[in-house]
């Protein structure tokens, strides 16, 4: 991201959640409630094949017998799943050719966020499959990537186009009964991104989406798709922003991301999600469920900037299947106000001489919760695990709260596993430090924080990580004390 | 008839043969309904997550022993820490057996639960501790309902206990299956001192299921060293429940050494009541077969400038399992918390399973609490080394899984009970010590 040191300056003044803006666009929106006819409208609007809508109502028929869970550090209201809209998409069809056709309003929008599509286009190597409520509307870059083969783009679209693909992965990793929200999406799920890399296919450039929810009162039901194929590579990048909004706005995404022998995934997040204001009013709820699956020798790498969001409840985890695969997370969870977060990884080794680290950095302020939540698993089976987790919290003011919840399963006696999780505050003399060489307090935190999230920030993509250090100084405003 | 139901209907045969107008009876009363809300703990609660009751509760057992039986002192020798001057209170089948005891009420009283809970004399100690800090969860209800013996230990103020005291409850398989439910209390006043050595064993092959429950007060200032021997028959099952509530500047160790046993559960609690607390919880377990040994700890920090230490190894063969559960919370007030929570642990062969949860629950910010957990095998360099050297395979990897669970002993401050467990660990491993530690 283009971004300089003047808008950095900006952005620290400002004090409210800055991407809080409402975007006016006339939006298609089904009435509030869930039943199948809600399912089969959707699937209808979407022009779907009649095994996806089969596939969403068997979803359906499993998450009405399901309970919420409620075993997370977490507490809030638990949403009315009857008061929510489940579809809603700007309505301005067909798509475009080029961005000079998109409306003026929506590119606005985008240009608040730093992210415009023409800046997009000429910034090196970065396609954007812009999602602006559910349904894409505008997708960068195809043609540089059809050259090679690699298919990206909207999982409506997908189901369109390449019915046998998304048909074959589609719930491979994450099965529709998997967990309650898990369910809920593969029922009414609206869209999302898909993207398949082809055998021996280096992706040229990070593939990227922007997703924001717009319509009031519309929880957001995303479903990613990465295939790779043998010997490929890909990384793709998340990134989040919400407008501001009293109501509590639910988010229930499902990512699932197949690394067959050899390929190697990296997905990257950064989630800034509108976390409700000062007294903890509104706020995104953010309960996703991402799961990898890595074949023979492949690698799947998950890192995590979240600094959003009322409620997070996230836990990206990677199934090492095939021998010597490995699964890596890499994660900044930083709460502030009343944001509560519950997020951590699993790994599960399953193949032989399969490697995982874990890498968690939690930073709590306010009167938030932040909780560490992580399993690692060796199967009975897999030979010669091996798994380094590191868990650092760091506690600003004694309101807040840092939990750390690992769990270690082990049935193998060659796994070597090591955990290590440690507790600590921003000491008076490192500020000391920085007030004396004329840095103010606040900048002397954002400074200690970055040093504190390096080892994470250094994993993301550098447009990222320039875009997630500005996130945690504005995240932390107003903190200090 | 399950265990349950067989409890319920025990408790009102029980009720018959007690004095009715005693305070205790209230707590019994509420104790049993309780548990009869609740029945016995199983795996679908996150505490109980790893260990299944199930295959102990099966039993038929008798849940009061007929006829009290003698034992002689030669067959169980071995199981005393027979090389000091000690106290002795033991228990056979759940009754005392004042033949081996060794009580006094000279200086200090160490003594039975059942006196202290019907003579007037202790009363006052009774109501001020008694069932004060065990908190309401199934088993620990149980054992109140039934609580009627065990060992009653008050150490007055400033009185410095001069020798250990054993509490050692037999079984001697009498019974075809038995259930023991002991009750231990245990309070160190201000600035008294104190050392306590526990041991569970079952002399025959019957099986025995024991729910055991201790409660430990230490007042300022006071020290109270607390070992746990439960290295048991693989037909027994233990239970161990022990609260522990500290005063300011007080210090609390609880060793706990297991190294046999079917299902070995530690509930071990702390909870720290003033400034100043040392809490030191450290364990070795070491076991083969279908063992399963669950360490569950919890070090409630409620006051600044408080320490604890926990440290616990094990060392896995066959198809054993283990189990630590170990959490530290720490209150908002708890400023310049110093906790340190460390498991490691040795998987022997690939039966073997280690279910590890070291958690941190930490509300305060000028802290510093760390945990650490391992799941490896031995070093193989370590190995090759000492192999290079001369030293056969076998000893070279006994010697270092001696190490590995000896650490843990330094800080066991009785010397005879130090070489005792020394010398079992390395029974267990089966290396011959040629020296004296």
């Amino acid at each position: 991201m283009a971004y300089t040191e003047h808008e950095l300056e900006q952005d620290l003044k400002n004090k409210e959640y800055e991407y809080g803006f409402y975007t006016d666009i006339e939006s298609d929106t089904f009435p509030p409630g869930l039943n199948e006819e809600i399912v089969i409208a959707i699937s209808k609007k979407k022009d779907e094949p009649e095994w996806m809508t089969e596939w969403r109502l068997e979803a359906y028929r499993n998450w009405v017998k399901m309970e919420e869970p409620n075993w997370a550090n977490i507490g809030y209201e638990k949403p009315n799943y009857q008061n929510i809209s489940y579809y809603s998409a700007p309505n301005k069809k067909p798509k475009y050719e080029s961005l000079d056709e998109v409306d003026p309003e929506l590119l606005d929008t985008f240009n608040k966020l730093g992210i415009s599509l023409d800046e997009q286009k000429k910034l090196a190597g970065v396609a954007v499959d812009v999602v602006m409520d559910s349904v894409s509307v505008a997708t960068t870059f195809k043609k540089t990537l059809a050259e090679k083969g690699i298919i990206f783009c909207s999982m409506s679209e997908a189901i369109q186009e390449h019915p046998e693909l998304v048909k074959k992965y589609i719930g491979s990793v994450v099965p529709p009964k998997d967990n309650f929200f898990a369910a809920l999406n593969s029922a009414v799920f609206s869209d999302g991104s898909f993207c398949y890399i082809p055998k021996g296919v280096r992706c040229p450039m990070e593939l990227s989406t922007y997703f924001r929810i717009n319509q009031a009162g519309t929880g957001q039901f995303e479903r990613t798709l990465v295939v790779a194929e043998d010997s490929s590579y890909v990384s793709y990048l998340e990134g989040c922003t919400a407008p501001m909004r009293d109501e509590n706005q639910l988010h229930a995404a499902v990512v699932e991301l197949i690394a067959l022998d050899n390929a190697e995934i990296k997905y990257s997040t950064v989630q800034n999600w509108f976390p409700g204001d000062k007294e903890g009013k509104g706020g995104v709820f953010n309960f996703v469920t991402k799961r990898g699956i890595c074949e023979k020798n492949a690698k799947i790498s998950w890192t995590q900037v979240e600094t959003g969001s009322a409620v997070t409840w996230k836990y990206p985890s990677c199934v090492l299947k095939g021998d010597n695969s490995i699964g890596e997370f890499y994660s900044i969870a930083l709460t502030n106000n009343y944001q509560q977060a519950d997020t951590g990884t699993k790994m599960i080794h399953l193949g032989n001489n399969t490697k995982s680290t874990i890498i968690s950095k939690g930073i709590s302020a306010g009167r938030s919760q932040n909780s560490y939540r992580g399993l690692v698993k060796v199967n009975p089976r897999a030979k010669n695990a091996r798994n380094f987790s590191q868990c650092d919290s760091l506690l600003m003011g004694n309101k807040c709260g840092a939990h750390t919840f690992p769990y270690i399963e082990v049935s193998n006696k060659s796994a070597q596993i090591e955990h290590e999780a440690t507790t600590s505050k921003i000491g008076e003399d490192q500020i000391f430090y920085c007030n004396q060489r004329g840095i103010d307090t606040e900048k002397a935190i954002a400074l200690i924080v970055n040093g504190f999230s390096k080892e994470v920030l250094n994993k993301l993509p550098m447009e990222f990580a320039v875009e997630a250090q500005k996130l945690l100084e504005i995240s932390l405003e107003g903190s200090v004390g | 008839m399950d265990l349950k139901e067989k409890l319920l209907s025990s408790y009102l045969a029980f009720e018959e043969t007690l004095d009715l107008d005693n305070d205790i009876h209230d707590i019994r009363n509420n104790a049993i309904k309780y548990f009869e809300d609740t029945g016995f703990p199983n795996k679908k609660l996150e505490a109980w997550k790893y260990t299944s009751l199930n295959s102990i509760l099966k039993e038929d057992y008798s849940i009061f022993p007929k006829q009290s039986s003698a034992i002689d002192y030669k067959e169980v020798k071995q199981y005393f820490v027979y090389d000091i001057d000690s106290y002795q209170i033991v228990f056979i089948d759940g009754i005392y057996s004042s033949h081996l005891s060794k009580t006094t009420h000279d200086k200090f009283d160490a003594c039975l639960m059942s006196s202290a809970l019907n003579s007037s004399k202790y009363n006052k100690v009774i109501q001020k501790y008694f069932n004060k800090i065990a908190p309401k969860d199934s088993l620990t209800a149980l054992n109140t309902a039934f609580s009627k013996e065990g060992a009653y230990i008050y150490i007055p103020k400033n009185v410095v206990a001069e020798k250990p005291i054993q509490i050692l409850n037999f079984s001697t398989g009498n019974e075809h299956a038995l259930m023991l439910q002991p009750r231990n209390l245990i309070v160190v006043e201000d600035g008294a001192q104190v050392q306590i050595i526990e041991r569970h064993q079952s002399l025959t092959d019957n099986a025995v299921f024991t729910n055991s429950v201790t409660e430990i007060y230490a007042g300022k200032n006071a020290q109270a060293d607390y070992y746990k021997i439960q290295s048991d028959k693989i037909s027994s099952s233990l239970i161990d429940n022990t609260f522990i509530s500290q005063e300011r500047d007080s210090e609390v160790s609880v060793h706990t050494f297991s190294f046999g046993g079917k299902i070995t559960r530690n509930n071990l609690n702390f909870y720290q009541n003033g400034s100043g607390i040392n809490s030191i919880l450290k364990g070795v377990t070491i076991i083969e077969g279908k063992q399963h040994v669950d360490h569950n700890t919890l070090v409630h920090h409620r006051q600044p400038h408080c320490e604890s230490h926990q440290d616990y190894k094990g060392i896995f063969a066959d198809k054993a399992t283990g189990v630590f559960n170990g959490k530290v919370f720490v209150d908002k007030i708890a400023q310049k918390t110093d906790a340190y929570q460390s498991n490691n642990n040795i998987v022997i062969d690939d039966g073997a399973t280690i279910n590890t949860k070291p958690q941190l629950e930490i509300f305060a910010d000028d802290v510093k609490c760390s945990h650490g957990c391992t799941i490896g095998q031995l070093d193989e360099e370590a190995l090759f080394y000492m192999q290079s050297r001369g030293i056969p395979k076998k000893e070279a990897r006994a010697l270092l899984m001696y190490a590995f669970a000896n650490n843990v002993l330094t800080s066991v401050k009785i010397p005879e009970l130090k070489t005792r467990i020394t010398n079992e660990i390395a029974d267990k491993i089966g290396v011959q010590l040629g020296f004296d530690l």
